[in-house]
């Protein structure tokens, strides 16, 4: 079954910007998603309009069958939503926040105070619990968003950005905490600019630039296209020159650091095994950028150049 | 989306309006008591002592229906107007507008924490005027359905202002310009039979008029309208601004983009 099903959605603001022009794009249940686009491409605005707070200006959003449209208390029932931007009272307590978020649900109290306990303490967020939500770090209003989305157990959870301005060790246990709900069953949409965590968490990929998909495959198809990757060697010894490889484009960032960008054809043992005639010794090496990084900048670039 | 969805969606909304209300009592509840504590000194102690009576009460009696009333109206509107406008300002109205909840029940939730707001300071003018004056309620039924019913009115009217605002200064218009001068002019401290003709007629276009009116009959028997011409005008306005509402939350203005 479809968890997400939008058909050639448009939308034009009232200042005459197209922010939509006709997209379309499914979500298998259970999948976990990265919808990617650099800023302005639509994401927001796509995100907004299957979570009813945008009015689309013409096609059809589907939750789990229910239009958006035409049975928007249906398809709401089904959706968990964490935005962009800090949207809770900041007068309120964390707990007050979650409680209240499952009574919108028609979720009981006492159940909603077990839920809210739950997963406050999963988000580690039980300590502040009864503080005043304006008092929590950014990480931690972007937790309680997250809790706050989850109260209600949906079936689709959409993400976007949840991790903007977390540090790393919180980042790290917050992926944890999405993969696991995935696992669990619930189908996830996540928008994020760190394109690491779309390559370490997602399965399936669209990518979207000025209104329109530049691209809908999976991570493993759409990393498959990348076929060159560039290497960053640290040095032992210093080099004047760059040495030159066949089919190889070398260049010497500095004299201890050489940036070497190679077929994936080719394998990696050509290159060390030459660099080791030359009498180069490579002490450590890392990728430039990341693969998903590489080939998102193709893709919007080419979609700027058309 | 089942009835219980729905009940216990309007019981959220109404208990965290009341926790607002509770929570900030030093704006919602202290203030009505210290300004209508100085109209009873000032108005019915001091200057009323030298105009007898009026409609055949003290002049000091004469007022309790009006400044009830008037803490009610003001009270109902503002809590409505700053709690729904901080909502949409703060956006966390979007975590009812993303919730399954129909906007019925929205607006239904809503007003009640308004009607609350009204009837709590209603009952704390009520209590603060026992100190200044004696009270017996001729209309029971009368003098709470009036009440209930104009706070509702009130409530909704400050969902209109609220949806349309869309800076703080757009919420202190209307109660400034339009509801206070209504207000005043409405038969608070006076019965328009001592008014010329014209400006009776004048006043006959008030609502306010009718709901201050339909509640002092409540309370002491006497009234300058007609009781059902009251009810006729509180219910016009509560369908046309119920109405409003709805038609507003549906298309989803100042909050869906």
């Amino acid at each position: 079954m479809l968890a997400l099903d939008v058909q050639n959605l448009r939308k034009t603001y009232a200042n005459g910007v197209e922010a939509l022009k006709g997209v379309s794009l499914s979500v298998e249940e259970g999948d976990f998603f990265a919808l990617l686009g650099p800023n302005g491409a639509g994401k927001s605005t796509m995100i907004g309009i299957i979570s009813s707070l945008v009015n689309a200006s013409g096609g059809d959003v589907q939750v789990f069958g229910a239009s958006v449209m035409q049975e928007r208390s249906r398809a709401m029932g089904y959706l968990g939503l964490v935005p962009q931007e800090i949207n809770f009272n900041q007068f309120e307590k964390p707990l007050e926040i979650v409680v209240n978020q499952a009574g919108y649900y028609g979720i009981p109290r006492k159940v909603a105070l077990e839920r809210a306990e739950r997963y406050l303490k999963e988000l580690q967020l039980w300590d502040k619990h009864d503080k005043p939500s304006r008092a929590l770090s950014g990480g931690m209003k972007r937790r309680l968003m997250i809790a706050r989305a989850m109260v209600n157990e949906p079936r689709l959870l959409i993400l976007d950005e949840p991790t903007a301005g977390v540090d790393i060790e919180i980042r790290r246990s917050m992926w944890e905490l999405i993969r696991r709900i995935n696992e669990q069953g619930t189908t996830v949409i996540l928008t994020t600019h760190y394109l690491e965590e779309a390559e370490e968490l997602c399965r399936n990929i669209a990518i979207i630039d000025e209104g329109v998909i530049r691209e809908n495959t999976s991570m493993k198809t759409l990393l498959a296209q990348l076929d060159v990757e560039t290497f960053v060697l640290d040095l032992r010894e210093p080099l004047a020159d760059a040495p030159s490889l066949p089919e190889m484009e070398i260049s010497l960032r500095d004299e201890n650091t050489l940036e070497v960008t190679v077929s994936k054809s080719k394998s990696l043992n050509t290159l060390f095994s030459s660099l080791d005639e030359r009498g180069i010794n490579v002490i450590s090496m890392r990728n430039k950028a990341n693969r998903l990084e590489e080939l998102f900048m193709r893709l919007v670039d080419k979609g700027e150049a058309a | 989306m089942s009835s219980s969805v729905n009940w216990i969606g309007y019981k959220t909304i109404v208990r965290k309006e009341v926790v607002r209300i509770l929570r900030i009592w030093g704006q919602t509840v202290v203030p009505p008591a210290i300004t209508m504590s100085l109209y009873f000194i000032i108005f019915g102690n001091l200057i009323g002592s030298r105009i007898g009576e009026m409609g055949g009460f003290d002049y000091m009696q004469f007022i309790v229906p009006g400044l009830v009333m008037m803490s009610v109206i003001t009270n109902s509107y503002g809590n409505m107007v700053s709690s729904f406008f901080g909502a949409k300002f703060g956006h966390h109205i979007e975590e009812l507008l993303i919730s399954p909840l129909p906007n019925w029940v929205i607006l239904a939730g809503y007003v009640t924490g308004a009607l609350v707001r009204g009837l709590l300071v209603g009952a704390v003018v009520i209590v603060v005027s026992l100190f200044f004056t004696e009270l017996e309620v001729q209309h029971p039924w009368v003098t709470l359905s009036v009440l209930v019913l104009t706070a509702i009115v009130f409530a909704m009217a400050g969902m209109v202002n609220a949806i349309f605002a869309e800076k703080f200064d757009d919420i202190a218009i209307i109660p400034t310009f339009v509801l206070t001068p209504l207000t005043y002019l409405g038969g608070v401290f006076y019965s328009i039979s001592l008014l010329p003709e014209f400006w009776q007629k004048v006043s006959a276009f008030n609502p306010i008029l009718y709901m201050v009116n339909g509640f002092r009959y409540g309370m002491l028997g006497t009234s300058d309208v007609s009781l059902t011409t009251a009810y006729v005008i509180i219910g016009v306005f509560g369908v046309v601004l119920g109405g409003a509402c709805l038609y507003l939350l549906n298309t989803g203005k100042g909050m869906r983009s």
